[in-house]
């Protein structure tokens, strides 16, 4: 998928849009920021940028993300950072597991913790409005249920639509096999998840990558998520 | 009642193996946790289909081999898959693009409730307070058709096909056909018929424990798979 730099001359590592550290590439989070984490059940976690979020000691985050699933022992996951008390809420559509709990659970059940919920389709499209510029979407998705409640309705094709709106936020940790130092990236497998769209749906986008390349070191036509969503690269451990 | 809970009910694996048999040749199919997830294991021979996974995959492979787990190519219950040729990978939103746009074919979900017009409540229990509602709103107005695997009554012996849900709904009207421990039941939108029972269970026996009025079709079975 992606080709050896070789006779490009010089290290890609100190061009573009790298940054030598995860807490040099979050430079400019404040408190109360909202941040959007991609992965999905403990695949395509941007491990090193969460640590990093919590090493700036930033309190008071909302985080938009799959949710605090089980995670491998030695893994730093958003249950970590909800853990150390910088989260104040979090919107996802699976904010724990149903048997193993967590520190996401404790949280929110002693109240330190906001859970708003959303179904991750609805999730999905909001964040894609909130990136291509649409104010918000008519969805099927929750005709009929407490999450419509409020919410415009219109009729289309015979059945209800509501009213969604769009999602946008502070910054976006994401991660990604490879990227050229313009920031153009591809992914693995399932680590895609909710990288296209969270790279499209927040003002400063900050990517985990394994391998950085020069610029044509990945072919255009494999590219998924274009240089123009991305701000900021680090490399991954 | 008390005979009728002690009463010997069908494994999940017939439960599963019921299902399998609703899946046609060549369709787009998403399989919900839990019961959902063993029906690839029984697709009747000489058939073919595709699994949709939410966490971006389509044409998903085997559960993986001990050894050959892969991080990065899981299904939407976190459990590793086996690679296979043919799949093809896309990110979240897309994912539900196709259900939401009918291209996934059939949906099997597990449930707590399921009401006598086929809505599902499966997301969340009212007493646990918050619930983790995953994408099965999306899957339940997408899909071109729900179907429900799941016992027939709840772990203190209540019925879980009730006449309305009191559980929070996960939508309205999409559930076509309930295959339980005991029964297997069709849903027009209007009423449910029971069209088979468990071997061993009467008619009369299955509505004792379901809280909705069956109809039973006139060519009532056993369970056949």
């Amino acid at each position: 998928m992606t080709s050896a730099p070789e006779n490009s001359p010089g290290d890609p590592t100190k061009q573009g849009k790298l940054y030598s550290s995860a807490l040099a590439a979050l430079e400019g989070i404040s408190n109360d920021a909202t941040v959007l984490v991609a992965g999905f059940a403990g695949c395509g976690i941007p491990q090193k940028l969460l640590r990093g979020l919590a090493e700036s000691g930033v309190s008071g985050l909302t985080l938009i993300c799959q949710g605090a699933w089980i995670q491998e022992p030695g893994d730093f996951t958003v249950a970590d950072l909800v853990g150390s008390g910088q989260v104040k809420k979090m919107i996802s559509p699976m904010p724990f597991h149903p048997v193993h709990g967590g520190a996401v659970k404790e949280q929110w059940e002693s109240g330190e913790l906001e859970i708003e919920i959303v179904s991750q389709g609805v999730l999905a499209e909001r964040l894609r409005a909130g990136g291509a510029g649409i104010g918000g979407v008519f969805l099927p998705s929750s005709s009929g249920t407490r999450f419509a409640e409020g919410k415009e309705v219109r009729q289309y094709d015979g059945c209800e639509h509501v009213l969604e709106l769009a999602l946008k936020a502070d910054f976006a940790l994401l991660r990604a096999q490879a990227a050229d130092t313009l920031g153009n990236m591809v992914y693995d497998g399932t680590a895609r998840n909710w990288n296209p769209t969270m790279a499209m749906a927040a003002g400063v986008t900050v990517v985990e990558v394994d391998a950085v390349h020069h610029p044509g070191g990945i072919d255009p036509e494999l590219v998924i998520t274009q240089a123009i969503f991305i701000d900021r690269l680090v490399l991954s451990d | 009642m008390e005979s009728l809970a002690d009463k010997e009910r069908l494994p999940r694996e017939i439960m599963a193996m019921r299902v399998a048999k609703e899946l046609p040749d060549g369709s787009y199919v998403n399989l919900g946790i839990g019961i959902p997830t063993m029906v690839s294991s029984f697709v009747p021979e000489g058939r073919t289909v595709f699994y949709h996974s939410e966490s971006g995959i389509l044409n998903c492979g085997p559960l993986a081999e001990e050894g050959n787990e892969d991080i990065d190519l899981i299904n939407a219950g976190g459990q590793y898959l086996e690679p296979v040729g043919g799949m093809s990978f896309f990110d979240s939103a897309e994912a539900f693009a196709m259900i939401r746009g009918g291209h996934v074919d059939v949906t099997v979900l597990g449930s707590h409730q399921v009401s006598a017009t086929g809505d599902l409540a499966n997301w969340m229990l009212p007493q646990r307070g918050v619930g983790n509602v995953g994408g099965a709103m999306d899957l339940a107005t997408g899909a071109s058709g729900v179907i429900v695997a799941m016992e027939h009554t709840d772990r203190n012996g209540e019925p879980k096909i009730v006449q309305e849900c009191t559980f929070p709904l996960t939508g309205k009207g999409c559930v076509y056909l309930i295959v339980t421990d005991l029964a297997v039941i069709e849903c027009d939108g209007q009423g449910l018929t029971l069209k088979e029972v468990a071997p061993g269970w009467t008619p009369e026996e299955v509505q004792q424990l379901t809280g909705a009025k069956l109809t039973i079709s006139p060519d009532i079975r056993e369970f056949e798979l």
